[in-house]
């Protein structure tokens, strides 16, 4: 036990997990009563970023910050630790969900059943927040198990035979993703007799390398699975286009970013060893992911699942950062993953509200929307050139820094000889640019500049009229994409400390109170 | 008895993969179930079978001699879990199976219609 009682600074890392929890658990209970479910949960929302933004300024401040559970001493007890990487994507996912959650402010659902869907999003996000701020492995796969149930609810709840059908994919595979993660933690433990991320850290090294390499093996497999990287990408489009739009939303900017950040906290920061020696694979499903995702994004008609598509190239760029692994390439993961959960979020919400104008989700059935809707085709046009990475924007600072660090690493000149993985990824990148510029356009002539087909409308979705609090809330979030890819200063510095903080361990593992060890 | 387990382990492991990988989707379900029963017992070995004295110990006495309790609490959590989940994936094959009354995954395409090649024509 310890001695000393827990600072109050510490009570930080564990209030953005709590305020969402008991957030959701209040709705429920209240559901029916309470008149304003929704204002509550912007509120209990709001109040989570702030947190999160206090949180991030301690750590950007004084270094990352711990507390274990029980006070316990940090090995046996279940310590919380936040450090650049988790508070920096736990703030954006608060604000994401806020964005969201005032998206669907004017529905129509009654009160009760609208409380209970606000209770699984608050839930959702108190496992996101969970997964980015906690410092123990086992406790973030009881976080991705959080997640995945909050998730199945969000993508089942109508019932239509369309979301049973896409839940049924969505809940298979990644149970067995998860199955997959909870198997490599349990070889961990048999390996080296922690599951501490800090104690992992200095007990990986004297493992036997081949038991080592099998776990990293796995776990890039079942996290891969839960990021949507090719090929364990299959689920993502068969599920995420089928709920609401604000709900295909908040599930395409959360959770496969949750999975890229686990495998940013295992194979860079926990295991380097096992991420070094799986860079050359990481290295092609990089290069594939970021190939096939636009691909696939040219060849779909239904316009949130080509959105989808999109958001799986994405994934590539990140992967491609696990795989060059110097401190340009993680920088750059980090600030797509920033990058991603703005703009994927974004572009699921106007997707939505095409789809509620043209009263159809096929693109090859809407059409000259651009009369109708001028400020839609701005903010739709913005997000696309934000996905492929044109300069200006948002999108064009991580596709630098990757880059830069995929032309540093294949340099041919440099002493170690020019990396091949890391030329290919260079390639990979500017194709990726070129076909997801190539499907965003298609998509924008197809949806907006083109005249209407004559059969329009489909007795499915019934247009909304006015959407205030929809079209408030997505023009919000693409402004954001807009000024912050104008003004990246901030979320640059982010990335670089976050980088910092995972290619050196010291400061985290001391934060956990564990080392230096003799 | 470790090599026992080890060995048991990986038999329900290759069950649950040759059931997972039917079109059935009753048979992916059992699947699931053993996937979660092969994986608990892999954590069990992990955590290394040395003992069957009960680790609860009531005066201050040396902690030898007893079984590892990490791996059974973590055991536990993972089938607590494991229930609720598995649950709600009975309740919703169940339901996708009324829906088309036809148990075979690959006939479900309803989120992902198999339609043919549009040609890039008109824009």
């Amino acid at each position: 036990m310890q001695a000393a009682s827990t600072p109050l600074a510490a009570w930080l890392v564990i209030l953005p997990v709590l305020l969402p929890l008991f957030g959701g658990a209040l709705l429920i209970a209240g559901a029916g009563r309470t008149l304003r479910p929704t204002a509550f949960a912007v509120l209990v929302t709001l109040l989570t970023g702030v947190v999160d933004a206090v949180l991030l300024r301690h750590v950007l401040v004084g270094g990352p910050l711990a507390m274990t559970m029980g006070r316990w001493l940090p090995p046996f007890g279940i310590s919380f630790a936040a450090d650049a990487l988790g508070a920096g994507f736990a703030l954006l996912a608060a604000l994401v969900t806020a964005c969201v959650l005032v998206y669907r402010a004017g529905g129509s659902d009654a009160p009760a059943a609208e409380a209970r869907c606000l209770a699984l999003v608050l839930v959702l996000l108190a496992g996101v927040d969970g997964g980015f701020l906690t410092g123990d492995l086992f406790n973030l796969y009881v976080w991705f198990e959080l997640i995945l149930i909050a998730s199945f609810g969000l993508l089942v709840v109508g019932g239509t035979p369309l979301t049973v059908d896409a839940t049924v994919k969505y809940g298979l595979l990644n149970f067995v993703a998860t199955s997959l993660f909870l198997a490599a933690l349990g070889l961990i433990y048999g390996a080296l007799g922690t599951l501490n991320m800090a104690d992992i850290i200095h007990a990986a090294g004297s493992a036997d390398p081949a038991v080592m390499a099998g776990i990293g093996v796995l776990l890039a497999v079942a996290l891969g699975t839960k990021a949507a990287a090719f090929p364990l990408n299959a689920w993502l489009p068969a599920s995420y286009h089928a709920p609401s739009a604000a709900i295909s939303g908040l599930l395409g900017g959360l959770l496969t970013k949750v999975g890229a950040y686990a495998l940013l906290r295992t194979l860079i920061l926990v295991l380097p060893a096992e991420g070094r020696f799986l860079h050359p694979a990481l290295a092609i499903v990089g290069g594939a992911t970021l190939l096939l995702g636009p691909l696939g994004a040219i060849a779909t008609a239904d316009l949130r699942r080509a959105v989808g598509f999109l958001l799986i190239g994405g994934i590539g760029s990140i992967v491609a950062g696990l795989a060059l692994a110097n401190p340009a390439g993680i920088a750059g993961a980090v600030v797509y993953v920033v990058n991603a959960m703005l703009t994927i979020t974004a572009l699921y919400l106007v997707a939505g509200l095409l789809e509620a104008r043209a009263g159809s989700r096929d693109s090859l059935r809407m059409g000259g929307l651009y009369v109708s809707s001028p400020l839609l085709s701005a903010l739709f046009i913005v997000l696309v050139l934000t996905i492929a990475g044109l300069p200006p924007s948002l999108g064009f600072w991580p596709k630098l820094l990757l880059l830069q660090a995929a032309i540093d690493l294949g340099s041919v000149g440099r002493a170690v000889g020019g990396d091949p993985f890391a030329q290919l990824l260079a390639l990979c990148l500017l194709l990726n640019a070129l076909l997801t510029l190539l499907a965003g356009a298609r998509l924008w002539s197809r949806v907006f500049w083109r005249p209407a087909p004559e059969p329009a409308g489909d007795p499915v979705l019934v247009p909304a009229a006015v959407m205030p609090w929809a079209i408030g809330a997505t023009t919000v979030l693409t402004t954001l994409v807009l000024v912050a890819g104008l003004w990246p200063g901030p979320i640059l510095e982010l990335g670089r400390a976050a980088a910092a903080g995972l290619l050196d361990p010291g400061g985290y593992i001391r934060a956990v109170g564990l080392g230096p060890w003799p | 008895m470790n090599v026992a387990f080890a060995l048991l382990a990986g038999a329900f492991l290759a069950a649950a993969i040759f059931l997972l990988l039917s079109r059935s989707l009753v048979r992916v379900l059992l699947g699931l179930v053993v996937l979660g029963n092969a994986i608990n017992l892999l954590i069990l070995v992990a955590g290394r079978l040395s003992s069957v004295t009960p680790p609860i110990l009531g005066a201050p006495a040396a902690a030898h001699g007893v079984a590892n309790p990490l791996p059974q609490a973590l055991i536990l959590t993972a089938i607590v879990i494991g229930f609720g989940l598995v649950t709600f994936m009975i309740v919703l094959v169940w339901r996708a199976l009324g829906a088309s009354g036809i148990d075979d995954s690959d006939a479900m395409r309803l989120a992902e219609p198999d339609l043919p090649p549009t040609a890039p024509a008109d824009y």
